[in-house]
């Protein structure tokens, strides 16, 4: 498998998911914002950082980076598409996801380990989490508090395109469980063809049970699989 | 030409700055403020003589980068 990870200025976790593509054998490349056209890939990552130093909005700035419309043309291709924290906040702005980010309910920067809920294991990013629905991630972010439409909200349940919510360390879905304030919990929700995965927390830090834990390595695994 | 745009949250959107600043101001004793909702300020200096293709211009400026329509407003207002 062949992967490009796209950094723009302001990019902070790009070499984190360059360590993690490496363990887990994919070859990658790193692609400069600027660039005019993508190399050869599978999977394309907009890694976690702060791209524009958030100028404007998270994400608005670099979602009208030269290389996004290559990116786009991948995406309606069919292929896959990782977006991570500010790479979720990029890919809701380029229009590829739907819905918003707003700033966190309480307008704190969060830092810390949360549950997950794995709700869709039928996809090329969550199949190997069958075995496992509830995981430990960490989030890091200021601006992950999910917002859409009524519409929106109920087409992404009916259509189970939620890949995951925060829960308690019981697997509960509830307010208390919720950090930031997102609408129905949500922490990562896929697009209709089920190619594009934009996720607030960061799988690319839990690899390696050594440094931290290994629910993010799932997500490797399942692209491989 | 100068051309200024203010961009709001949607009314049905969570404002907390502003339920924030709304909240600090009445705690400073200003119990007749209702309410207050934040949002941005845009002055554009635009070289277009035609105030309707001007007006146009911003128009699309508001929509593809100034504002997100999924969860902001934009009023656009000529100098």
């Amino acid at each position: 498998m062949k992967s490009s990870v796209i950094v723009f200025p302001g990019s902070n976790c790009d070499r984190d998911i360059a360590v993690a593509l490496k363990k887990f054998q994919i070859k990658n490349q790193m692609v400069w914002h600027d660039e005019s056209s993508l190399p050869d890939s599978d999977l394309v990552v907009l890694p976690g950082g702060f791209s524009y130093g958030d100028y404007l909005r998270t994400g608005c700035i670099a979602s009208k980076s030269r290389i996004i419309d290559d990116v786009i043309k991948h995406a309606k291709k069919g292929g896959l598409i990782l977006g991570i924290c500010n790479g979720f906040q990029i890919l809701i702005e380029t229009g590829l996801l739907p819905g918003a980010l707003l700033r966190n309910e309480k307008l704190r920067f969060l830092s810390k380990n949360v549950f997950l809920k794995v709700l869709n294991f039928n996809n090329h990013f969550c199949s190997t989490y069958k075995k496992k629905d509830l995981i430990e991630l960490p989030i890091a972010h200021n601006e992950g508090n999910y917002f859409a439409r009524k519409n929106i909200l109920q087409s992404l349940e009916d259509e189970n395109l939620i890949a995951f919510k925060y829960c308690d360390r019981d697997g509960k879905i509830e307010k208390n469980s919720n950090p930031n304030g997102s609408s129905n919990n949500i922490a990562g929700i896929l697009n209709s063809k089920k190619n594009i995965l934009g996720m607030m927390p960061h799988p690319e830090r839990f690899i390696d049970p050594i440094l931290s834990g290994s629910d993010g390595s799932n997500i490797f695994e399942s692209l491989l699989s | 030409m100068k051309i200024s745009a203010i961009v709001t949250l949607k009314k049905d959107v969570l404002d907390p700055q502003g339920k924030v600043v709304s909240q600090t101001l009445k705690n400073m004793g200003y119990n007749n403020i209702l309410n207050v909702r934040q949002g941005k300020y845009f002055e554009i200096e635009i070289q277009e003589a035609d105030t309707e293709k001007a007006k146009k211009t911003i128009e699309e400026v508001c929509k593809k980068l100034l504002t997100n329509i999924v969860i902001e407003d934009y009023n656009i207002n000529f100098k």
